[in-house]
């Protein structure tokens, strides 16, 4: 019960500060915004073939903005040694970790809930009626990505190379989430029977209980000597 | 109160901390001297359970260092040269956040209580951000002190703080004594750690090379001890 | 006689016997000729790579719970080796599936994984490198060596229906099956002999390890 207090506190922490510096979601909505952009012209196709992609388009757009929010989480715990503060709380390492893993997740929700309407308009796509199926697919992947995403940031952060490191640690172990999000995501937007669509669904939600359980586990050992 | 023993520290194949042992009782200020590298932060931040020793053992207020590191955590406060605030934080809501951490009992009182004596209750909706130095560490002293912990560490407290900013910590720091809380500070001021503290400990190399009470120490032996 | 050289004697031996078996005792496969030899080299190096990442996943546990430094030197060892011998598999099916089905590559689920698998040992062996500490290096290794051999059923799990549901054109079942009594015991020595070869090259590097970690010792203390 404790810590799922603290677990609150820390996330709404985390919140209140994005609230005023506002400096990482302007930078992942901007930023998924602009994958949508250079997909078109890269792509250069006509608004059929765009539909066909989307699923795709819509993934690479909030897994790399994602990744981008994932850096910044704990680089703003890092600075001015402010972990360190944390770490002296008598609050154990997996409510950290789950409280990070939370607020990466509210990040992922909110860009996703600002640039979706955006894509819908310049790509001109109907989702209306399969907003709650694409609701509970975006949080599935969300988590299933910042699961290890959380995990690995806060190695990556210690490393010479910093942001370098996090997305080539992440990309190759999330595939199975990448692969799953995506594949629903398609199937849901051709309109696809339910009983193609549940087999990743459920990927998802394997892969999302595995992988939360384990890297809270496993925190500790990141942050402790 | 904190007792250790035989305590070593290896980083990698280096032996940051040598066979340390000693005991600080309830109430005493004890000051650690040492010249750069001599091991003075790592051993304090082993005792705030930062870091874990290699060897040996050690507990505060009772508790094991390795078993029982939540019940030393919410026992100690500790203020370093690192600022753990938020910026886009009022001192208001970074206490209260830390507060919350520590589950402090009457919260909003209690913040308001520590805030006015270290005198930044006047300051307490300011951002963190537009802090001086010396106002900035009178917060972390406040945050510190925000769960009345009976332990206080300190790991050079005063850097960079200016001479007004200095002689109103160290007020602080001496009215502590009456709250019978026990001190263990860092320190690169001579002087002023012989001055104030009850007891002087010297690490050299990471080895305990004196421990004695501030009164009978003499010049020679500082001298020798610190080069 | 030391471990090591009775090791190297041993893989010297089976790694003999194996090319026997493979180029001489083993018969030419029906439909694919004589390029289906290769086979025998690249199922033994996958087998050995997996092994490999298994010993890694085992000793990061062991690190983590003992922090000892030989499980850390023995999960390092057997990373670097694995890749290597992934580095082979790589090599070989290319090289195999050329000829065989004209084309180099196809995404199925066993090359796809193996190319995965390749790409985050690199990554390990990367983590412990950019790592000023080394202890923490160990640390990030081990929690990262955790992490990437739990998923690696569910990657092939995944790429498999991936591409079941998306029918790829059928490329022929060489494993199991209809596979000849010959080629089935040619195939296990072939195994064998890898295995020895691996162990062989693990406690090497082990060794370097070792070494390098007594040299980084004394340099230290020298200053």
């Amino acid at each position: 019960m404790a810590d799922i207090r603290h677990i609150i506190h820390l996330v709404s922490k985390d919140l209140l500060i994005e609230l005023r510096s506002k400096e990482i979601l302007l930078s992942m909505i901007i930023f998924s915004l602009t994958i949508i952009l250079i997909f078109n012209f890269t792509y250069d196709i006509g608004i059929q073939a765009v539909q066909r992609h989307t699923p795709g388009l819509l993934w690479v757009a909030f897994i790399f903005a994602g990744t981008l929010g994932l850096n910044r989480s704990f680089m703003r715990e890092y600075e001015n040694g402010r972990m360190e503060g944390l770490l002296l709380c008598p609050v154990s390492r997996g409510s950290i970790y789950i409280a990070k893993l939370v607020g990466n997740v509210i990040f992922m929700m909110i860009i996703e809930m600002v640039s979706l309407p955006v894509m819908v308009v310049l790509l001109n796509l109907d989702i209306i009626k399969f907003i709650p199926m694409l609701f509970l697919l975006l949080v599935l992947g969300n988590i299933g990505f910042a699961s290890v995403g959380t995990l690995f940031s806060a190695i990556s952060l210690h490393t010479r190379s910093r942001e370098l490191m996090l997305p080539i640690m992440l990309f190759p172990v999330t595939i199975p989430v990448i692969l799953a999000a995506v594949k629903s995501t398609a199937f849901l937007l051709n309109a696809k029977p339910l009983a193609e669509i549940m087999p990743w669904v459920r990927i998802l939600i394997g892969f999302d209980l595995i992988f939360t359980t384990l890297c809270s586990f496993l925190y500790k050992y990141v942050v402790e000597d | 109160m904190i007792i250790v023993d035989k305590i070593e520290k290896y980083f990698g194949s280096q032996r940051v901390l040598r066979n340390l042992s000693f005991k600080i009782s309830k109430g005493e200020h004890v000051s650690l001297l040492g010249s750069n590298g001599a091991g003075k932060t790592t051993l304090v931040k082993i005792l705030a359970t930062l870091l874990k020793p290699s060897n040996g053992s050690a507990s505060i207020a009772g508790f094991d260092l390795l078993e029982k590191a939540d019940k030393i955590r919410s026992c100690i406060g500790v203020v370093s040269h690192q600022s753990y605030l938020y910026q886009d934080l009022n001192a208001v809501e970074n206490l209260r956040f830390y507060g919350k951490m520590f589950d402090v009992a009457k919260l909003d009182q209690r913040i308001d209580d520590v805030l006015q004596s270290v005198n930044l209750f006047h300051r307490r909706f300011d951002m963190v951000r537009i802090y001086s130095r010396g106002m900035l560490q009178r917060l972390l002293l406040a945050r510190a002190l925000l769960h009345r912990p009976p332990v206080l560490l300190l790991d050079e407290p005063l850097t960079g703080l200016d001479v007004s900013s200095r002689d109103m910590f160290n007020q602080f720091i001496e009215n502590l004594k009456t709250h019978k809380v026990t001190l263990l500070s860092a320190s690169h001021d001579i002087e002023h750690a012989i001055h104030q503290s009850d007891r002087v400990l010297i690490l050299k190399d990471g080895s305990l090379v004196l421990d004695k009470l501030s009164l009978h120490i003499t010049s020679q032996e500082l001298k020798e001890n610190l080069r | 006689m030391p471990v090591h050289l009775i090791l190297f004697l041993l893989t010297c031996l089976s790694m003999t016997v194996a090319l026997f078996f493979v180029f001489i005792f083993a018969p030419a496969e029906a439909t694919m000729g004589e390029i289906q030899r290769i086979f025998y080299f690249h199922v033994a190096s996958a087998w050995t790579a997996f092994l490999a990442f298994f010993i890694v996943f085992c000793c990061s546990i062991a690190y983590l719970a003992k922090k000892r430094r030989f499980w850390d030197f023995i999960s390092l060892s057997a990373a670097e080796t694995g890749v290597l011998f992934m580095t082979f598999v790589l090599i070989t099916g290319p090289l195999w599936a050329k000829p065989v089905w004209n084309t180099y590559w196809s995404w199925d689920a066993r090359l796809t994984t193996s190319l995965i698998l390749w790409l985050i040992y690199i990554v390990y062996l990367m983590i412990r490198k950019y790592t000023e500490d080394r202890q923490q290096g160990a640390r990030f290794a081990a929690v990262f060596g955790i992490v990437a051999f739990i998923q690696v059923p569910i990657v092939y799990m995944s790429i498999r229906w991936w591409r079941t549901l998306h029918p790829a054109p059928v490329l022929g079942n060489v494993e199991g099956g209809g596979m000849e009594t010959n080629m089935i015991i040619t195939l296990l020595v072939s195994v064998l002999a890898f295995t020895m070869l691996f162990l062989n090259l693990l406690f090497m590097r082990y060794r370097i390890a070792q070494v390098e970690a007594q040299l980084f010792y004394l340099r230290e203390n020298a200053e």
